[in-house]
């Protein structure tokens, strides 16, 4: 391994790294503005200058010099730190004093490496400049003359998020960073430019002087907004949830999150379902929890205790499925399901449901096949990745299905699901790319596979797995795309029953028409409320929105912020969130109601605290047990060829800023529906 | 400094649209032709000269938006390069587009006269343009011609060895659409020392 000499210490370094990359292996700091992990080289800052011996004399900019076997460099010497200063001082002069009124403050790169290499007066005394501020939309607010033209911005909207809207005009004094005549970023990744910004320019717009870095508590936790379960820090000032920011994790969302989950949180404080509710003469009254667990109890016992069904939602956690579960056990009922959307999956065969490949998998994949899939909606850090191997293994995308506004170059294989048949048959032309590639994988969307015919789409597609050529013992090419960070758990605790297969709806309408019995709706909204007449309808949730209206009894429960639980991601990795702060209101866990309705009713549960529910949860499925890791596996034994009949399809997210409670309440992400998806239909 | 060609914005106007000629379309083509495989963006340059060419002087928002459909490029990026030299012009300018060159060899020998007379000539100020749309007058760094100061550039062609006089017969020229003697105006061959007899 070639070695470099950094401040007198030698390092190893693998051939292909820049200096600042070996300075970093060294330990040494180098400060910077343009550069970044994730982003392209620019190198225009010229913050990060070190000395290079018998180099050229004068510094070097280490994050765009390939480091060299036997080079020396020196990061700390009187000549870096002049130029650093000289670096700074220019930056200075057209940057404002504006830090006390800046939501940058306190969380500035700018501000902290001025107290290191800034002077402590001005010797300019000329005009500063100022710039315009722009129209970005309704997420990013600008104040362009705090910009210091680091163009991470417009690298992130070109390479990562993939949509050329951002670009840096003019030159020199006059250069300015600005959209198209100032047209909204059209990128459901536009917020990450926020957190990218070194500086004050952009910052978030629903943010805005609402606190400042140091007043705010920080949890670390996960996202719940869609399947891949990002990474996430949650900023909180007492019982209200500030900001959403994205923490590095290399498995899942590596530095991005989606805007939803970034901006999707003022829904929390919207509509909150934060009392007991009763429902008399078609109103729902406040009520308290003792007179509504009996009411739930009598109902539960002339309605009928073993046809009691429980259903699950979006964001329901596996405490919640396994203490549901045992209840419903309990009483001697089966009827639980969660597969609302219709979702088929092979029964017992947990690679019919998961994100086999592993998400991280993705960005190795040199060709990849869309089966009635929105990767950019159902899972938007998930595309970057998709994105990224376009970008870089040059990786050929295929699509089944109607034609999507996807980031990338696709090919249009066919329309309905019976393209299927020919990509097996050899007889499109895809077929070729697929089969030949070295790393191609297969990504189905629930919108493939949530009709009676699912369950063939399944195995056709488990049978085109098998024969790729990277299919083995270790690699399953198979992944089923989910778009909810519930789904994956509940299947893996069970949460199923065969008498919803084929037609959810149409089932449970059949079923609540027959027995007409109590129904638990576990933050269920996804539902018409027509299929639910008939029966007495429990919701469990943390918002008032379609289905609670509905309901006969609400029982108010935490929403994610408000609780510790656990999920599993689309890959099957168990991750744990974390409490941020207090329920609001009377809610309370949704396994202590269970909890409290099974001694109620004799169902025999017998945990009194999370670490029992955990417990339990663990002995119900082992793979609960390994936090953070993806458990794979790699049979494919459901694969078998199937006549898939040319059937029409349609995506069934429709709009990705509001698709399920939260963020129906949310007015930002109303704010993006009108000023991002409307505009962009009507245009 | 107003210069139409150091603006951040495009500029139509009404009921503007700009499309290829079919001798520039063909041109063009041509153009495209010379680079790789793959990096036909790099045409985007002479594409851009080609419009301002064909739009009199200036390129349109119409006119950018073309080039990049041509080049299948976003329009922020061409953009970018119309508003990064300055050579392209983003608003309308008149029939002769005079840059005075006000750099120091130019100006010691006399710019600040050459500026006076322009506007004299042109009834309009630094930066604009005439309400004949004859001319639009600017201020430009060096233009390399030092040695023939002081200089401007019109349209295509250097005038150089100025002095008001001179410039105020060529303007005139100009304005009543004339003949002009391009180049230098004392009849210097390229940039020979200057004869005495000739000062």
């Amino acid at each position: 391994m070639p070695t470099i000499t950094i401040d007198d210490k030698k390092v190893e370094f693998e051939n292909g790294m820049t200096v600042m990359q070996a300075c970093e292996l060294a330990g040494a700091e180098i400060p910077r503005f343009c550069y970044h992990e994730k982003l392209s080289i620019a190198g225009n800052c010229r913050m990060c200058l070190v000395e290079m011996e018998k180099g050229p004399p004068k510094p070097v900019a280490s994050c765009a010099m390939p480091a060299g076997d036997g080079m020396v460099i020196k990061t700390d010497s009187e000549m870096v730190k002049k130029a650093r200063k000289g670096v700074m001082e220019f930056l200075l002069i057209n940057h404002p004093l504006d830090c006390p009124i800046c939501d940058q403050g306190g969380e500035c790169d700018l501000q902290d490496q001025a107290l290191h290499y800034g002077f402590d007066k001005s010797r300019y005394e000329e005009n500063k400049r100022a710039v315009k501020n722009k129209h970005m939309g309704p997420l990013v607010s600008t104040i362009m003359t705090r910009c210091i033209h680091c163009t991470r911005c417009v690298r992130f909207s070109t390479e990562v998020a993939g949509v050329d809207d951002l670009g840096l005009l003019g030159r020199g004094e006059n250069a300015e960073i600005t959209t198209y005549l100032e047209k909204t970023i059209d990128s459901e990744l536009s917020g990450n430019v926020i957190d990218l910004c070194p500086v004050g320019a952009l910052t978030s717009k629903p943010y805005s002087f609402k606190s400042r870095p140091w007043e705010l508590t920080k949890t670390e936790t996960f996202d719940v907004f869609d399947g891949v379960g990002s990474s996430i820090r949650v900023d909180t000032r007492g019982k209200q949830v500030l900001r959403v920011l994205p923490r590095i994790n290399e498995d899942t969302n590596e530095e991005w999150i989606s805007d939803k989950t970034r901006f999707a949180i003022d829904g929390l404080s919207r509509q909150r379902l934060d009392k007991v509710y009763i429902k008399e003469n078609d109103k729902l009254n406040a009520s308290d929890w003792d007179s509504a667990l009996n009411i739930i109890k009598d109902e539960i016992n002339i309605r009928g205790k073993d046809k009691t069904i429980t259903l699950s939602g979006k964001f329901t956690d596996a405490e919640t499925i396994i203490s549901s579960k045992l209840f419903s056990k309990g009483l001697g009922s089966n009827f639980y399901d969660c597969r609302f959307d219709n979702a088929q999956i092979i029964h017992g065969e947990n690679e019919s449901y998961k994100f086999n490949s592993s998400i991280q998998e993705v960005e190795n994949a040199d060709a990849i096949l869309l089966v009635g899939s929105n990767p950019r909606w159902e899972a938007s850090v998930l595309n970057a990745r998709i994105r990224k191997a376009f970008i870089h293994n040059n990786c050929q995308v295929g699509l089944i299905g109607p034609a999507l506004d996807l980031n990338y170059a696709y090919k249009e294989i066919s329309v309905s699901l019976n393209g299927l048949n020919e990509i097996l048959d050899n007889k499109s032309e895809f077929s070729k790319v697929l089969f030949n590639a070295k790393n191609p994988i297969i990504i189905v969307g629930t919108s493939a596979i949530n009709t009676s015919e699912g369950s063939s789409v399944l195995k056709t597609c488990a049978e085109i797995a098998r024969k790729l050529p990277n299919y083995s013992e270790s690699f399953n090419p198979l992944n089923i795309l989910n778009q909810d960070i519930s789904r994956v758990g509940s299947l893996e605790l069970g949460f199923v029953n065969k008498v919803f297969d084929g037609n959810f709806e149409k089932k449970l309408k059949e079923e609540i028409g027959l027995n007409k019995p109590v129904v638990f709706l576990l933050g269920l909204d996804e539902l018409n409320p027509k299929s639910l007449e008939g029966s007495f309808v429990v919701y469990l949730g943390h918002h008032g929105d379609v289905n609670a209206q509905h309901a006969d009894i609400i029982l108010p429960s935490p929403a994610y912020t408000e609780k510790s639980s656990t999920f599993m991601n689309i890959e099957g990795r168990t991750i744990q969130t974390s409490r941020c702060h207090n329920p609001l209101g009377d809610a309370k866990e949704e396994w202590k109601i269970f909890r409290v309705l099974s001694d109620l009713l004799d169902c025999g549960i017998q945990f009194n605290n999370l670490n029992d529910v955990r417990k339990t949860l663990i002995n119900e499925n082992k793979n609960f047990l390994a936090i953070l890791e993806a458990n794979s596996s790699s049979n494919l034994s459901f694969s078998s060829k199937e006549d898939i009949k040319d059937q029409s399809l349609s995506y069934n997210i429709s709009n990705f800023y509001m698709n399920d409670s939260i963020s129906r309440a949310s007015e930002t992400m109303a704010n993006c529906t009108n000023e991002i998806l409307n505009k962009a239909k009507a245009s | 400094m107003k210069h139409p060609g150091m603006i951040n914005k495009v500029f139509n106007l009404p009921d503007e649209i700009f499309d290829w000629s079919q001798d520039n379309f063909e041109r063009a083509s041509e153009i495209i032709k010379k680079y790789p495989n793959s990096r036909q963006q790099s045409a985007v340059i002479p594409l851009l000269d080609l419009a301002q060419r064909q739009n009199s002087g200036w390129l349109s928002k119409t006119a950018i938006e073309k080039v990049a459909e041509t080049l299948s490029m976003s329009y922020i990026r061409v953009l970018e390069v119309a508003t990064f030299y300055s050579m392209f012009n983003l608003e309308p300018v008149g029939e002769n587009f005079v840059q005075i060159c006000r750099t120091t060899p130019c100006w010691l020998r006399g710019s600040d006269k050459l500026v006076e007379v322009a506007k004299e000539v042109s009834n309009t100020k630094l930066g604009e343009t005439s309400d004949d749309k004859k001319f639009t007058i600017v201020e430009v760094e060096c233009l390399g011609a030092c040695c023939n100061a002081p200089m401007v550039q019109i349209n295509d062609d250097y005038y150089e060895d100025l002095d008001e006089h001179s410039f105020k017969k060529l303007l005139t020229n100009l304005k009543q659409s004339k003949e002009t003697k391009k180049g230098s105006q004392i009849g210097r061959q390229t940039s020979h020392p200057q004869r005495e007899d000739n000062a």
